[in-house]
């Protein structure tokens, strides 16, 4: 009976949070716009049988048509995957580094990897406009060194989306690498190079493949979220920027178009499935291999 | 039957495959070997004995490669190997956790350092299969390390540490980690696997037991220093110091003066209570020179009455330790000495001829003990 309630908790959580709310939404998605509130017809005021018998997926086949959308769809895939090897690329010899640590430095460490979260991710984001601006402090700074004669052109272009991802998820990516590799043994490394294997052999050979799993996991943290971004492409971004989660703004707030809004955000839904049933298969896996 | 006795260490024209020549390591103040001298042979089975922090596993990370010595160099088959990388030596080493690469399979683990020099896929698989027949692990050469038991993964890591057919292997605390059974049936285990292969085996271990049933020489140790390299018998049955005698088995320790009382023999005065003992030995101690007599145990004997021996002293037995095969008696003599006599079990349920609180007598012969002079 107790083990009932316990397992209930989590599923009455998902059933309220986001089984309630993606029916609502799918329903939406499925019905035509109109100029009411709410902005969408047919709607439940109209007997349950009457309105499921006008639903449609004509909005589904509109994405189709534009091809605003698929391009959307394909550009946020491909930021996000640039993205999540950008953060692995600098994610990796931080973790590596702190894991490597004087023991008594790690916990300072950890702390500073997370300090970030401790102010507002909206006001950090704002942060990097004043950094990458045309006036701002990196183009004051270069220019001062000498290293350019023009102010360069950052924000308001995919690199400052990069940078943008790439500084907000770092944590994410480097928390799960950096737990793999504090697990590693010392001794491991000193057996392969014992076995003839030079310090790189030995990287490519052991430690990489035994911190596999916190690789995985970094990255998968680092490209869910990064694929449906809102907020670093709009502030960051410019207007050849394009990514699915700006449109999904677009559509709800500048259109007001909910159903098609809502068919995005569906399809947006689908294709994260993909990674996150990849996830929890791996993170299960991890579990099953009891390591 | 004439057949030659393995001793390259008596023999002065055979060269040491090892040799330390005055080696000296610290680590920051601390100083972890302390010009340390020694040779080591071919084909020998050499043990590293002594407390934790004696700098044993110093010694053998210097010869693997992962330390180089502060001072002094170390020789292996002649050649200086400081700066050699531990990669690029003819050395492998099976570690105390064993560091088996846990992604990779038993076939895996034992092929990892032959495909290291070799691309010779079919020699590697000849190899792989010639280590797993030795090490009899054929049947798990597909599981992972943590798929097999605790004897199974020691095999593997030697089975590792073999396949490159390396001059010198080194074995650190190899068999801390099984438990008691099994690790005697790995310590013969060993040995036959080092006589079949040939191959230089260096020990280390915190246990004397093993070193003395696995070595055919055992090196004491104590901070950094070797206190004396000999063959387990020697070692056992002529300590040449205090600390060795101590060290390695039970003892019972005599301190007292020397007087030459004929050719190699000694009286030595102990206790102004008591009478002198007398004690053989090659080593000259002068009149009057402070001395220690070493006897073991098991060549004190107990008795009932005064027995006729060169030595025997009276006292009362305070305390009997019953080890199964053997009962150790603490026998207190009036002077508050506790002499130990230890005596075989050789009948089944016998009745013990004494108990606590009797008086009884100890004796020992005067060849029984080893004097030292330290």
């Amino acid at each position: 009976m107790r083990r009932a309630i316990l397992i209930a908790v989590p599923y009455a959580w998902l059933l309220a949070l986001f089984l309630i709310p993606f029916a609502v939404v799918f329903k939406i998605s499925l019905s035509d716009i109109a100029l009411a509130i709410p902005p969408y017809t047919p709607t439940a005021k109209d007997g349950i049988w009457n309105m499921l018998s006008q639903l449609d997926f004509e909005n589904f086949i509109f994405l189709t048509e534009d091809d605003l959308y698929w391009k959307a769809y394909l550009s946020s895939l491909q930021i996000a995957l640039i993205s999540m090897l950008l953060t692995l690329l600098v994610g990796y010899p931080m973790a590596y580094a702190m894991a490597r640590a004087p023991e008594q430095w790690r916990p300072t460490l950890l702390m500073l990897v997370i300090l970030p979260f401790w102010t507002s991710f909206l006001i950090r984001v704002y942060a990097w406009v004043g950094i990458l601006s045309g006036e701002g402090f990196l183009n004051q700074f270069l220019l001062w060194i000498g290293i350019i004669d023009a102010p360069l052109t950052i924000l308001n272009t995919n690199i400052a989306v990069y940078i943008g991802i790439v500084y907000t998820y770092l944590p994410f990516m480097i928390l799960p690498i950096y737990s793999a590799l504090d697990r590693l043994d010392g001794s491991l490394i000193e057996a392969a190079e014992d076995l003839g294997c030079s310090r790189i052999k030995a990287f490519w050979l052991v430690t990489i493949p035994l911190s596999r799993n916190g690789i995985i996991a970094g990255c998968f943290l680092v490209f869910i979220p990064a694929l449906g971004e809102f907020v670093i492409p709009s502030l960051l971004g410019g207007s050849g920027t394009l990514m699915i989660g700006k449109v999904l703004f677009e559509e709800f707030f500048s259109n007001r178009d909910w159903p098609v809004a809502s068919a995005v955000a569906v399809i947006l839904l689908l294709i994260l499935i993909i990674p996150i049933v990849l996830f929890q298969r791996n993170e299960q896996k991890q579990v099953e291999d009891g390591k | 039957m004439a057949e030659t006795v393995f001793a390259p260490w008596d023999d002065p024209t055979e060269k040491p495959l090892i040799r330390f020549h005055n080696v000296t390591k610290r680590f920051g103040d601390f100083t972890a070997i302390d010009d340390l001298t020694l040779d080591i042979f071919e084909r020998e089975f050499f043990a590293l004995l002594g407390p934790s922090g004696c700098g044993k596993t110093t010694m053998m990370r210097m010869l693997a490669g992962f330390e180089n010595p502060t001072e002094g160099a170390i020789e292996l088959a002649g050649q200086d190997i400081a700066g050699v990388p531990a990669n690029k030596r003819a050395v492998n080493m099976m570690f105390q956790s064993y560091a088996l690469f846990p992604h990779l399979t038993v076939w895996d683990n034992i092929a990892f350092g032959l495909r290291r020099e070799s691309k010779d896929k079919a020699a590697i698989a000849a190899r792989v299969e010639e280590m797993l027949k030795l090490t009899r692990l054929e049947k798990f050469a597909r599981r992972k390390p943590h798929q097999i038991s605790g004897g199974q993964r020691q095999r593997v890591a030697l089975a590792r540490s073999l396949a490159k057919a390396p001059k010198l292997l080194l074995l650190d605390e190899p068999l801390g980690a099984l438990d008691a059974k099994l690790r005697e049936a790995t310590q013969f285990e060993l040995m036959d696997i080092q006589e079949k292969t040939g191959t230089t085996f260096v020990i280390v271990t915190h246990d004397q037991e093993e070193a003395m049933t696995v070595a055919s020489r055992v090196a004491v140790m104590d901070e950094g220093r070797v206190m004396q390299v000999a063959t387990p018998e020697r070692i056992y049955e002529a300590p040449d110091s205090v600390y060795v005698a101590d060290f390695i088995g039970d003892v019972n320790l005599l301190h007292g003066t020397a007087a030459p009382s004929g050719e190699d023999t000694y009286v030595v005065t102990w206790s102004a209570n008591e009478a002198p003992v007398q004690a053989a030995s090659t080593r000259s101690f002068s009149t009057g020179q402070t001395c220690h007599l070493a006897i073991r145990p098991e060549k004190v004997a107990i008795h009932k009455d005064k027995p006729e021996a060169d030595n025997a002293v009276q006292g009362k037995v305070l305390d009997i330790a019953y080890l199964g095969n053997l009962s150790t008696y603490h026998v207190e003599l009036p002077t508050g000495d506790i002499i130990k006599a230890q005596v075989a079990n050789t009948r089944r349920i016998s009745r013990r001829d004494f108990t606590w609180e009797d008086p009884v007598w100890v004796s020992w012969s005067k060849t029984a003990g080893v004097l030292l002079a330290e």
